[in-house]
C-alpha cells in the first residue's frame, strides 16, 4: 500500500504518466519472479502447454 | 521534552546514521566503522543503534522524524529515462539494475520500516529530502554563517549532479542545477577508473598523484586541451556538457569507452596495481586542472547569483581539498566552510537537518565564527573499563598514566625519537578524515618517515602524501594559510622559507626520485609540489592532540606532526579499542596510546592472526 501511495504521490508531482505502465509492468514481473522463484516466463509457459 | 530527528544514508555507498537533538548534533557515525567493511552500503543498523543509544531512545515514537537522504522514485525516474534515451544500448546494465530496484529500492519506505523495526518499536514519520538538498543542508546548517552561497557537487543524486543555492537563516533556496549525465564527479571518477584506481574510493589517490605530473610538459598541456575539446564543454557559468560518445557510465558497467580514450590520450587504461608511469601522472594533473577550472567557475556563479561573501560546500567533489584551496585563494569569498563529511555519509546528517529546518521550520541560531560540528568528534567513545577489558582479553602489557601531562611528555619523546604512535582518544570522527582521535602520528622532520608510514605501517602505495596536524597558532610559521582548517579540507603551500631549493632538472625526474628529494625541513608532510593538506589544531575542540603537539614543540621546537588515519589500506578507520589493538599489532607501529594507557610493541605477546586479514581486506 505504501508503494502505491508513494507512486501516486510521485506521479502527481512529476506528471510523467508515461512511466506508470513501465513501472507497473516491471513490478508485476518482479512479483512473478519472486512468486515463481525462478523464471518470470514460467507461469505463461505452463498455461500454454 | 527534547525533539529528535534521525538521519540515514544507505544502499549506495558510505551508509551512515546521524542524530539531531533540538537541532544540535548529538551523534553520527558511518556503518563501515562497525562492520569493518569499507564504504559499507548496507542499512546502517549498528550506526543507528549507536546514535539512538547515545540519546537514550528506546522507542522510535520518540523521534520527530526519520529522514532518508534521497528520493528513490526520482532516482528511478532518472534510470528509466536514461535507459529509454539510450535504448537499445544499455540492456546489460538495465537487466542488472532492475532486479534490485524491483525487489528492494522501489520499496525503500517499507525496507526502512522493517530495518528500523529490528532496532526499536514505533512508527516514526519518514521523510525523503532530495540528495543534493541533503548535501546542501549538511553544508549550510552546521556552518558558522548566518547567510551563505551553497555549492554541492558530486557524482549524481537523483537527477542533480551539482547545485548552486543560497542559504539564509533556516531556509535553503536552490538557484541552479546541473543534471545527469553531465557530472563533474563522474568525469573525475572516469579518470580515476582509467588511471587504474577504484571508483568511489580512489579519487583521492588520483588527487595525490596529480602533483607528480609535469605541469610544464607538452603532454600535460595537450591532455588539458583534449579534455576541454573532446570530453567536456565547460560553459562560462561552470555548467558542463559531457561528450557521451566517450563515457559508458550511463548505460554500461564501466566509466568510459576504453578504446576511444586510448585513441584520444595515446595510452591504455592502467590495470589496478600496474606500474605508475609519467603518462598517468600527467593525465591526473590534467584532469585536476580541469576540475579546478570547473569548480572555480561554479564558485564564481554562486557568488554572482547570491552576492554572498561566504561559501559552503558539500558533495564528494568538495573532498577535493586542492580545489578547495584554490577557491579560498581566488578571493571570490571572504571565507568558505566545507562539511567534513562531504560525501554520502554526510547526507545522513544533511537529511536530518533538512527535516528539522526545511520540513519543520525550526529557528536557526548561529554561533558567529564557530561551526556546530564539535570538531567532527561525534562518534562512539570508549571508557577506561573497555580498554582494560581489551588488555585482559589480549593479555597486553601497558603503562598507565594517572594524568595526561606525563603521557603527552612521554609520547612526544617517543615521536621525537622516530617512533610511530597510534593515537586513540575520545569520540571517533565522523567523515573520511582522522582528526586526532583515531590517528597514527609521527615526526614530520624525519626524511624517511613518508616511506616508512606508507610501506611498513599503512601497506599502501608509496607515492601517497601525508598530512600535517599543526598548532593553529603556529600554522603561518609553516604554511601559507591565514585561517583555520580544522577538518583537513584545505591544501596550501608550505612556507617559502621552509623549502629546500630543488635541482633544475626536477621536472625530468621520475616519481620515486621526486618523492625522495628533501623538499623542506618538514619533508614527511611536504608533497612534491610543496603543498600540504593542513589540519590546524586548537585547544577546543581538539584538546588532547593540542596538548600533545604542545609537548612535541616543547621537546623539539616543531609544532606539527604527521597525522594519518588509524587503519591500513582497504580497512575502515578503527572504531573500538580492539580494532585499534589489532591494527597496531598487524603493522610496524611502535606504540599505541589509548586514553591514558600506553602500549609498547616490544612488550606485547606474539601476535597470532585469526584470519588472513590482508586478503580479506579488498584493496581500495
Amino acid at each position: 500500500m505504501d508503494f502505491l501511495n508513494d507512486l501516486w504521490g510521485f506521479m502527481k508531482v512529476r506528471k510523467k504518466y508515461w512511466l506508470l505502465p513501465i513501472i507497473l509492468t516491471l513490478v508485476l514481473f518482479g512479483a512473478l519472479i519472486i512468486l515463481s522463484s525462478g523464471s518470470a516466463l514460467a507461469p505463461f509457459i505452463y498455461t500454454l502447454f | 521534552m527534547s525533539q529528535v530527528v534521525l538521519g540515514i544514508s544507505a544502499y549506495y555507498h558510505d551508509s551512515a546514521a546521524a542524530l539531531l537533538v533540538d537541532g544540535e548534533i548529538l551523534a553520527a557515525a558511518q556503518e563501515e566503522r562497525f562492520t569493518r567493511r569499507k564504504h559499507d552500503p548496507s542499512f546502517p543498523a549498528n550506526a543507528t543503534k549507536y546514535v539512538l543509544d547515545e540519546a537514550g531512545i528506546t522507542s522510535l515514537d520518540d523521534l520527530l522524524a526519520v529522514a532518508f537522504y534521497d528520493k528513490p522514485y526520482l532516482k528511478f525516474e532518472r534510470l528509466l529515462e536514461t535507459y529509454h534515451a539510450f535504448a537499445p544500448r544499455g540492456m546489460t546494465s538495465f537487466l542488472s539494475a532492475m532486479p534490485v530496484w524491483i525487489k528492494e529500492k522501489l520499496f525503500t519506505r517499507r525496507l526502512l520500516k522493517e530495518e528500523l523495526g529490528k532496532i526499536a518499536s514505533g512508527a516514526p514519520r519518514l521523510l525523503f529530502p532530495e540528495h543534493h538538498l541533503s548535501h546542501a543542508a549538511s553544508a549550510f546548517y552546521p556552518s558558522p554563517f548566518e547567510e551563505a552561497a551553497i555549492l554541492t557537487i558530486d557524482g549524481v543524486g537523483e537527477w542533480a549532479t551539482a547545485t548552486v543555492g543560497h542559504g539564509r537563516s533556516n531556509q535553503i533556496m536552490t538557484l541552479r542545477q546541473l543534471d545527469f549525465p553531465h557530472s563533474v564527479g563522474l568525469l573525475y571518477s572516469a579518470f580515476t577508473f582509467y588511471c587504474g584506481f577504484k571508483v568511489n574510493s580512489g579519487e583521492y589517490k588520483l588527487m595525490g598523484l596529480a602533483p607528480y605530473g609535469n605541469a610544464h610538459s607538452d603532454r600535460t598541456r595537450t591532455y588539458v586541451n583534449k579534455i576541454r575539446d573532446e570530453l567536456v564543454d565547460i560553459r562560462p557559468d561552470g555548467s558542463i556538457l559531457l561528450n557521451m560518445a566517450y563515457f559508458n557510465f550511463a548505460t554500461g558497467l564501466t566509466m568510459c569507452h576504453e578504446a576511444r580514450w586510448q585513441e584520444l590520450f595515446g595510452c591504455p587504461k592502467r590495470e589496478p596495481g600496474g606500474e605508475l608511469t609519467q603518462v598517468y601522472m600527467d593525465l591526473a594533473l590534467a584532469i585536476q586542472h580541469v576540475t579546478e577550472e570547473i569548480v572555480l567557475r561554479l564558485s564564481r556563479t554562486a557568488r554572482e547569483l547570491t552576492a554572498s561573501q561566504y561559501l559552503v560546500l558539500a558533495g564528494g567533489v568538495a573532498l577535493n581539498c586542492v580545489a578547495n584551496g584554490k577557491i579560498l585563494r581566488s578571493g571570490l569569498f571572504k571565507d568558505i566552510w566545507i562539511q567534513p563529511a562531504a560525501g554520502d555519509a554526510g547526507g545522513a546528517l544533511g537529511a536530518a537537518y533538512a527535516a528539522w529546518y526545511v520540513g519543520n521550520g525550526r529557528e536557526r541560531k548561529v554561533n558567529a565564527g564557530q561551526d556546530s560540528m564539535h570538531g567532527a568528534y561525534v562518534g562512539p567513545e570508549f571508557s577506561a573499563g573497555d580498554i582494560l577489558r581489551l588488555t585482559r582479553k589480549r593479555r597486553a602489557p601497558f603503562q598507565h598514566y594517572t594524568g595526561g601531562d606525563e603521557l603527552y611528555r612521554d609520547v612526544a619523546g617517543l615521536l621525537a625519537n622516530g617512533c610511530v604512535v597510534g593515537w586513540f582518544q575520545g569520540r571517533m570522527e565522523f567523515g573520511p578524515r582522522a582528526l586526532g582521535n583515531r590517528s597514527i602520528l609521527a615526526d614530520p622532520r624525519n626524511p624517511d618517515m613518508q616511506k616508512k608510514l606508507n610501506l611498513k605501517i599503512k601497506h599502501r602505495e608509496g607515492f601517497r602524501p601525508f598530512a600535517p596536524a599543526v598548532l593553529e597558532e603556529e600554522c603561518s610559521e609553516y604554511f601559507e594559510l591565514d585561517r583555520p582548517s580544522p577538518y583537513m579540507l584545505l591544501v596550501a603551500p608550505v612556507h617559502q622559507r621552509r623549502r629546500t631549493p630543488l635541482p633544475e632538472n626536477t621536472d625530468q625526474l621520475g616519481m620515486w626520485e621526486k618523492l625522495y628529494q628533501q623538499r623542506s625541513d618538514i619533508p614527511a608532510v611536504t608533497h612534491v609540489d610543496f603543498s600540504a593538506r593542513i589540519q590546524t589544531v586548537s585547544k577546543q575542540p581538539h584538546d588532547r592532540l593540542w596538548e600533545l603537539l604542545r609537548a612535541f614543540r616543547e621537546k623539539t621546537g616543531c609544532g606539527l606532526l604527521v597525522n594519518t588515519s588509524f587503519n591500513v589500506r582497504g580497512e575502515p578507520i578503527v572504531c573500538s579499542p580492539d580494532d585499534a589493538y589489532r591494527c597496531f599489532m598487524r603493522t610496524e607501529m611502535d606504540y599505541l596510546a589509548m586514553d591514558n594507557y600506553l602500549f609498547a610493541k616490544s612488550e606485547q605477546p606474539v601476535w597470532k592472526e585469526d584470519d588472513d586479514w590482508q586478503i580479506r581486506l579488498e584493496p581500495d
